[in-house]
């Protein structure tokens, strides 16, 4: 499991290295095919900063070469927004008082006709953790559901045990996406102040457990803002290896949400810039070069539009981040979204630059599709 | 005399298969198809939406002048593989199939054994069968044992566009083979694919090397003509490589 992974890795070092990476090393590492997880950590490192164009080229060319110009879309979906933890960052935090939310399974039908009406076939299903309300057997009913609409259906949910995650891949899903928040466990400790989330070992080892499970697409990242990004990107390029490596069938994918406003009122402690953001993101497609890259409506449009031919793979565009919002429902969402454009505005912007957005990559024959 | 490439039932005049993915739009990838002159498309199954017939690949295609061939890109197993061609024919696609049975979602590299698993069932169940294979000469001759159309061995992992790099081992698949040989996979440039034909490849699938051209659409029409120059020089015949020269005519002193 990673997590034993993870205790091996020498954090000193990591820190070290990212911090102090010499500008020879960046131009070497980016003219490489396969580059090492020092180059890596050089490439994350200030001495890069400079070299962003390069990056940003050699980026462009490894993401051409195994993805071509497509951006898959998907839409996420918020089937409850209750949970039993208290985050600190979260909008979910048990504690906040918001409109709390979990649809029945004719409010989800409704939601899913909706997004379907936009022309999506991937879907993204997202809870709390709150087992008592949003439990399995419900998760795996919306799943059921979801696949009667979509090809794809993948879920960001709480973590659950093998079997769990067996059961929902046995009913249809495709995906798992669980982000580690962040890789550094004093941190970790610090900001999540109750509830099950509290297992530093439980929530790292996820993806592992879901990989045994049988998703074949695992998403993975750290919310940014919690600890130094550097080091956070570190961790995440090593267990995105760890996992393509052991699990060899499984598709990963990374994410880099940066911490946005929402109903906790939590400050980050630290504002990662756009030029940090890209850095991070050319640094791993770089070194994860078969990783699929996901970039949020958490990004504002023309940070989004720029990045469309530089290294992303998966957009989601129409998002709303609260239960029932395709319908117009009033309950609290989990953070602010800053791209609010329309499905066919960001179509259209994806295609004025030569790219191709792609809705169906998925056949009903495939996984757990049965 | 034409130089008709036959596979199964079907004859075709071009030499030369083209993939639908990695385009950048419709519109390119059309006006590709038009200046490689290929007759054979392939179209990944995962990919057709006949819910929204608009904004589908099929819908960018006509059948009636390119033969659209179904692939089962995406299948991890002989098992998804079969369910997959059979909906490609339940959709009524083709019951022609490119059989891609690749567990390995970085290098697809293509998997032997459950390929050969799903093309015995596949061709009991009437299919016409192109399987995607790695450059084994072995392999090749079970699945022609099989009942398969052709054998599509890769030039090196799919889109690499490294070229040729199984030379040796393709020559032994193309001496061997009772059925066309299509090579597919990681050709990179014109000049890959016309020793590709050189060799006495039947056929060349492309589809990286183009897309993915800064000008896909001359790129196209260069792959047409390189694999043209490349089989005319195979049905020509090469003339023999030696080391050092030798008179044209070691025996004209004889003549008096």
């Amino acid at each position: 499991m990673f997590y034993e992974e993870f205790l091996k890795i020498n954090k000193e070092l990591i820190k070290k290295a990212v911090n102090s990476g010499d500008k020879t090393r960046v131009e070497t590492a980016v003219k490489k095919e396969s580059v090492s997880y020092e180059d890596f950590l050089a490439l994350l490192s200030p001495a890069a900063a400079s070299l962003l164009d390069s990056m940003a080229i050699r980026s462009r060319e490894m993401t051409q070469k195994h993805f071509g110009k497509n951006i898959n879309m998907y839409i996420p979906l918020y089937i409850s927004n209750e949970c039993s933890n208290e985050c600190a960052y979260c909008g979910f935090n048990r504690k906040n008082k918001i409109n709390r939310k979990t649809l029945s399974e004719e409010e989800v039908k409704a939601e899913l006709e909706g997004i379907k009406s936009l022309g999506y076939n991937s879907i993204l299903l997202l809870t709390g953790e709150a087992p008592d309300k949003a439990g399995l057997d419900y998760v795996a009913r919306c799943v059921a559901l979801a696949r009667k609409y979509f090809t794809q259906v993948s879920l960001e949910i709480y973590p659950m045990d093998t079997d769990g995650y067996k059961k929902l891949v046995d009913n249809g899903a495709t995906g798992l996406t669980v982000y580690q928040e962040t890789y550094d466990p004093e941190t970790y400790k610090k900001v999540h102040l109750s509830g099950q989330k509290k297992n530093f070992e439980w929530r790292i080892n996820t993806p592992d457990r879901a990989a045994q499970a049988g998703f074949r697409k695992i998403g993975i990242g750290a919310l940014l803002g919690l600890y130094d990004w550097r080091t956070e990107a570190a961790y995440v390029g090593a267990h995105a290896a760890y996992i393509m490596k052991k699990y060899w069938k499984t598709e990963v994918s990374v994410s880099f949400p940066r911490m946005r406003g929402s109903s906790s009122g939590f400050k980050p402690s630290e504002i990662i810039s756009d030029k940090e953001l890209v850095q991070m993101i050319f640094a791993l497609r770089i070194f994860t070069k078969f990783a699929g890259i996901t970039l949020s409506t958490r990004e504002a449009a023309d940070f989004r539009d720029n990045m469309i031919s530089l290294g992303v793979t998966n957009m989601s565009a129409g998002s709303k981040t609260n239960p029932g919002g395709y319908v117009g429902s009033e309950s609290e969402g989990q953070f602010e979204i800053c791209d609010d454009r329309s499905v066919r505005e960001i179509l259209d912007a994806i295609k004025s630059r030569g790219y191709y957005p792609v809705f169906k990559d998925w056949a009903d024959t495939f996984g757990g599709n049965k | 005399m034409d130089d008709i490439l036959k596979i199964a039932d079907r004859e075709f005049k071009s030499r030369f298969m083209i993939g639908t993915g990695k385009f950048p739009s419709d519109e390119i990838m059309n006006r590709c198809l038009e200046a490689s002159e290929a007759e054979i498309i392939t179209v990944a199954v995962r990919r057709v939406d006949l819910e929204n017939p608009n904004a589908d690949i099929m819908s960018a295609l006509d059948p009636k002048k390119i033969f659209i061939l179904p692939n089962t890109s995406g299948a991890q197993n002989a098992d998804e593989a079969v369910r997959t061609a059979m909906l490609a024919r339940g959709m009524g696609l083709s019951n022609w199939i490119k059989l891609e049975v690749t567990p390995d979602p970085k290098y697809l590299w293509p998997d032997g054994d459950e390929t050969l698993k799903a093309a015995k069932i596949l061709v009991k169940e009437g299919f016409v069968v192109l399987p995607y294979i790695g450059p084994d000469p072995v392999l090749a001759k079970k699945l022609e044992d099989a009942g398969t159309a052709t054998v599509m061995p890769l030039a090196s992992p799919i889109g690499t566009n490294k070229g040729m790099k199984s030379v040796d081992t393709i020559k032994i698949i193309i001496e061997q083979a009772g059925i066309p040989v299509v090579i597919d996979a990681g050709i990179g440039s014109p000049s890959d694919a016309a020793l590709a034909m050189e060799l006495g490849a039947d056929a060349v699938m492309i589809n990286t090397a183009i897309s993915a051209s800064p000008e896909p659409v001359k790129m196209a029409e260069a792959f047409k003509l390189a694999s043209r120059a490349g089989r005319f020089a195979y049905l020509a015949g090469m003339a023999e490589k030696r080391d050092t020269a030798r008179p044209s005519s070691p025996t004209k002193w004889l003549v008096k």
